[in-house]
This record gives structure tokens, sequence and C-alpha cells, in this order.
């Protein structure tokens, strides 16, 4: 894990989009007036009869993003995920996911990790909104490489996808140009004292805790779960095979997230307690984003604490 | 397949009548009263105006109409099935368990239908999508979306309509079938919408009042929109809700509701259908 080289998701999106707008003519990208932080904007430059800047109107994006996915377009849709998995649900749910139509929504500004806008702008529920609608995959990733990868593999299918991005700098992860599978979670390291299960901005997290574990003779293995839906449960019962804890963490609510989805195969395939690090049932609030990160007990130190307990 | 005599467009007008009642009784259940004030509009639309071939339902060109009001799918699969989309028995099957001809409108299952629909409000942004997409294509297509003067209370409809004058949508023809009536009484006393035309038309929109039941004066201006340029039209339709059934006329009370036995069989018996 490179520490020194940062990269916010959101802004490894804008790249790869206007990059495989050039391969595929097809790609058209809606934005709900925050293209500039949403990282549309690169796109916009770059294909300005492909890019629809819809204003402040995010139900109405969602349908217009349905309309043209019916003449064989595929929009990249992006908003904060606030505003496109909360405001524009129903037309999600009923016009894109029911008629199974091929919109990308790609929501960036994720998380508490929004930080100073604070509790109005920190959507911590859109894992659990976007998880239940049928015909939907919901992918979370954690750094540029698995970022890049996602963006151009998500055109592949032919189906509603949520593609969760962030606001915050995050290291580089992976070596560059590292291919994923959707639906395949990652192993990282082999240790059994403790699997920790993370998904998006806190992959990181759960990275360091590793690493200052395996200096104090623990050894833990983390799991990024890139792919929410559809969930790796093989990876999910190896681990509770072969590890003696269970950990999740995720920057969102710890009700109807990752935790909440290894909890439902666990209790279905091999019963095992799980510990769920999250936000616990509550609204966040302005604050740096690392601070806010310490403040919900979602950091490498929380980590460990938790391996140890 | 377009016809132009206008008597023959009534007797079609009729039939679909006939289809509504019929679907709407064996199932029970459903909406007759909005279904028959759009029902002289979608005969117009799909026997006169929009270029479809019924043998290739998918056939890329074609016009496509999103029935933004999708509660009226009983209207929708009885022009659809007259036209020849699918047989014309197969209405009876409405909201069966076995029958893909769904509460209401569902592009996966029913040949001809371009939209799914049923939450409201929702139907002008996919048209809006799809006449985007006509534009960047160069494929000539028209663009129909009927709404309900109750429906345009919802909020992104005007979000729609801010995007259809913002993109020069003039392949988009919006029609509001305004027959005054939603569930909870008339639609000036619920919560006011009017005057339409004046909203649409502050919104960028040509707008064009005709009588919802008169197909000549539809023709004329469904014709007449064909040649606005620069930007899209709204259709005020002004309707009856219930129109044909004597006793469905102005009645808020058959908003959803199914006749019974002997309601059906003189409801059949007005539009000249057989039981």
């Amino acid at each position: 894990m490179n520490m020194e080289e940062r990269k916010a998701t959101r802004q490894s999106y804008g790249e790869k989009l206007a990059e495989l707008g050039s391969k595929n003519k097809e790609i058209v990208v809606l934005d709900a007036d925050l293209s500039n932080a949403t990282k549309t904007s690169i796109f916009a430059k770059k294909f300005p009869e492909r890019f629809f800047n819809i204003g402040i109107a995010e139900q109405d994006m969602m349908g217009t993003a349905a309309g043209l996915a019916t003449f064989g377009k595929i929009p990249y849709v992006s908003t904060f995920a606030m505003f496109a998995a909360g405001r524009a649900y129903d037309q999600i749910r009923n016009g894109i996911c029911y008629p199974n139509l091929n919109v990308k929504i790609c929501a960036t500004h994720s998380g508490i990790t929004v930080g100073e806008d604070g509790a109005t702008h920190q959507m911590l529920e859109d894992i659990s909104l976007m998880r239940g609608l049928p015909n939907m995959t919901v992918i979370s990733t954690s750094d540029d490489t698995q970022t890049k990868w996602a963006v151009e593999e998500i055109s592949k299918i032919n189906s509603p996808v949520y593609l969760r991005l962030c606001r915050l700098d995050t290291p580089l992860i992976y070596e560059k140009n590292k291919t994923f599978e959707i639906g395949k979670a990652e192993q990282i390291g082999e240790g059994t004292d403790a699997t920790v299960f993370a998904t998006g901005i806190v992959v990181a997290e759960a990275l360091l805790a590793k690493k200052e574990l395996e200096k104090q003779g623990i050894n833990i293995r983390v799991v990024d779960i890139h792919t929410i839906k559809p969930i790796d449960k093989d990876m999910i019962v190896k681990c509770a095979k072969e590890t003696n804890k269970l950990i999740s963490i995720e920057d969102h609510s710890i009700i109807g997230g990752l935790g909440s989805r290894i909890a439902e195969v666990l209790s279905e395939e091999f019963p095992k307690k799980l510990i769920r690090m999250g936000i616990k049932d509550e609204f966040g609030k302005s604050g740096k984003a690392t601070e806010l990160l310490k403040y919900y007990g979602l950091t490498a130190e929380d980590i460990i604490k938790q391996v140890k307990s | 397949m377009k016809v132009k005599d206008i008597k023959e467009l009534q007797e079609y007008a009729k039939r679909v009548r006939q289809g509504i009642i019929e679907s709407i009784y064996n199932a029970k259940s459903g909406h007759p009263g909005g279904s028959l004030s759009i029902a002289d509009i979608l005969t117009v639309l799909y026997f006169n105006q929009m270029n479809i071939d019924e043998k290739n339902p998918q056939a890329k060109g074609r016009d496509r109409l999103v029935l933004s009001k999708g509660h009226t799918a009983p209207a929708l699969y009885s022009v659809l099935a007259l036209r020849g989309f699918f047989d014309f028995d197969e209405i009876k099957t409405l909201r069966n368990i076995n029958s893909r001809l769904q509460g209401h409108p569902d592009m996966k299952k029913i040949p001809g239908v371009d939209a799914s629909t049923g939450s409201l409000g929702q139907g002008l942004s996919i048209a809006n999508g799809m006449a985007l997409a006509s534009k960047m294509n160069s494929e000539g297509v028209r663009v129909y979306c009927i709404c309900g003067d109750g429906e345009i209370e919802e909020g992104q409809i005007w979000e729609a309509a801010m995007t259809s004058a913002h993109y020069k949508l003039d392949n988009l023809c919006v029609i509001v079938d305004n027959n005054n009536l939603q569930i909870d009484g008339k639609v000036n006393e619920v919560m006011n919408v009017y005057p339409i035309d004046k909203k649409f038309e502050s919104f960028g929109f040509a707008t064009i009042n005709v009588d919802g039941h008169n197909i000549e004066e539809l023709i004329r201006a469904f014709d007449a929109a064909k040649k606005i340029k620069g930007k899209p039209t709204a259709i005020i339709a002004n309707t009856i809700k219930g129109k044909g059934v004597s006793f469905m006329e102005n009645i808020v009370g058959w908003h959803g509701k199914a006749p019974n036995q002997e309601e059906y069989l003189l409801a059949m018996k007005e539009l000249g259908g057989a039981v």
C-alpha cells in the first residue's frame, strides 16, 4: 500500500470515464449540477455532445437516463450518494431496476468522510437501499486501481449498477492495471487470527491495522469486498472456517450495509459471531473526514482494539 | 397502417372502450375512468399518427409512447391488441397472476409497451431521454407522453418540463388528459394545477388546447405539433373521465373500481359491444 500517493475514488472515476468515452461511443454522462465535484466535468470537456447537465433535479436525471438506455445508450449518472440513492430512490427502483435498464449510477460523496458538510450530505444508508433492489449490482471501491477497473467493467454488463465512490483522498492499495472480478472479493493476507471484511474507503484502515498487528505477532487477513451485490458467499464462509474472529467495517450504517450482508450469509451458511463496525444507527456530523473516522470508531486503531478484545 | 377515415377511427375508439370495460370487468379491479378518457387520444396516435409496426414491436426508429399515467394501462393494452400487437382476447387476462398484462405497463413483458410506468410523475423524464437519444442517433423518432391532470401535481413533471425545453426536444409531444378529476375529488379542489396551458407555455412549450374526444381536432393538433421546431409541444386535451359509459362519466368513484355484472352489461350495451 502506497501511503504517500493518494487519490479520491471520485477522481479516479472521472479520469477513467473520460478515457472510456473514446472507446465506447454509446456512453453518455448525466450530472445534476455537481460535475466539478463528481469529476464528470473531465468527460464533459472532452465529449460535450454526450454530456447532459440536468440541473439540480436528480429525479428527472434518473428518468432521463432510463429513457436514454431504452435506445441502447449507456448512461453514467452522477451526483452525491445522498441525492442519488436517497432522493431518487423511487425513480431508480421503478424507472431503472424494474425494467432492468442499463444505467450506471456512479454516486460520489458517500459516507461520513464527506466531512464538513455534515449529516444532510453524509449518505450512510445507500448500500442498504440499493442492494435491496432486484436487478441491481452494488459495487464500492477502495482505491484508484480498483475504481478504474470498475468503471470500465460495469460498462460490459447490460443491467443497472450502483457504484459507490468517495470524496476523501485514499492511499493506493493495488498495483496499476490489476484486475478484479465482479462478485469475487479480494483476500489480502493469509492470517488466521481474524478476518476483517472491509469495503470502500476503510479498506486502507484495515490494511494499516493488519500491518501494525503483524508487528505484535497477530496475523489477520483483510478481505476487500468491492462487490456487495452479488456477495461473495464462498469467501465469507471460507474465512469463517479458517479464522478465529470475524469483523466487518464500513463507512455506512451497520443497518443494511456490508456487515448486515455478511451476517445474512453467515446465519444461513456457517453461523458464527461477527463484530460489525460502522455508523451505529445515528446521523453524522460536521468535522474533518479524518476526525470523523476517529469519532465514529472507524480507524486502524479501532480495528486493532476489536481484534485484540 | 394509417387510418384516415374519421368514422373508422371513431369505430376503433369504441372498440378500445369495449376492451377497457371487458378487461377491467374480468380482472375485477382496475381504473376505468381515466382509461376511458384517453381512448380517443390513443386511438388517433396508434391508428393515425405513430410510425409503428405490430409485427416488429422493437423496430429501431419506431415512434414511442410513454403512458406516464400508468394506471390507465387497460386503455393502452386495448389499443395495442386492437392494432395487432397481441391477440385481443388476451385483454381478458388483465391483472391475472398468469398474465403478462400487469396492473401497470411493463415494457419487458408486453409487446408494444415502450416504457414501464406506474409511480406517477416519472414518464416525462423517460420520454425526454428517448427524445434526446433519437436526436443523438438522428433516428427521427417522435415521442409521445400522456400525463394525467392530477399527475402533474408531481414535482418531477416540472423538472422534466424544464429539461424538455432546455434541450429543445421538438420531437416530443406531451398530452395532458385534462378530465379534472383525481381520486380525492376535483383537481382544482384537491390541488389546483390550472392554468395548465399557461404553465407549460411558461416552461417553454408550444401549447395546443383540444377537445380530447374530437378525433378531427386531435389529428389536427398532432399534425401541427410535428411542424413546431425548436421546442416541445404540450397538447392539453379536455376530456371527460369515464367518457362513453353514461353512468361512469364525470363520477370520481369510477377512478379505480370495476363494474359488477349488471354494470358491465349496461356499459357494453352503450358501447355497442358483444358480450
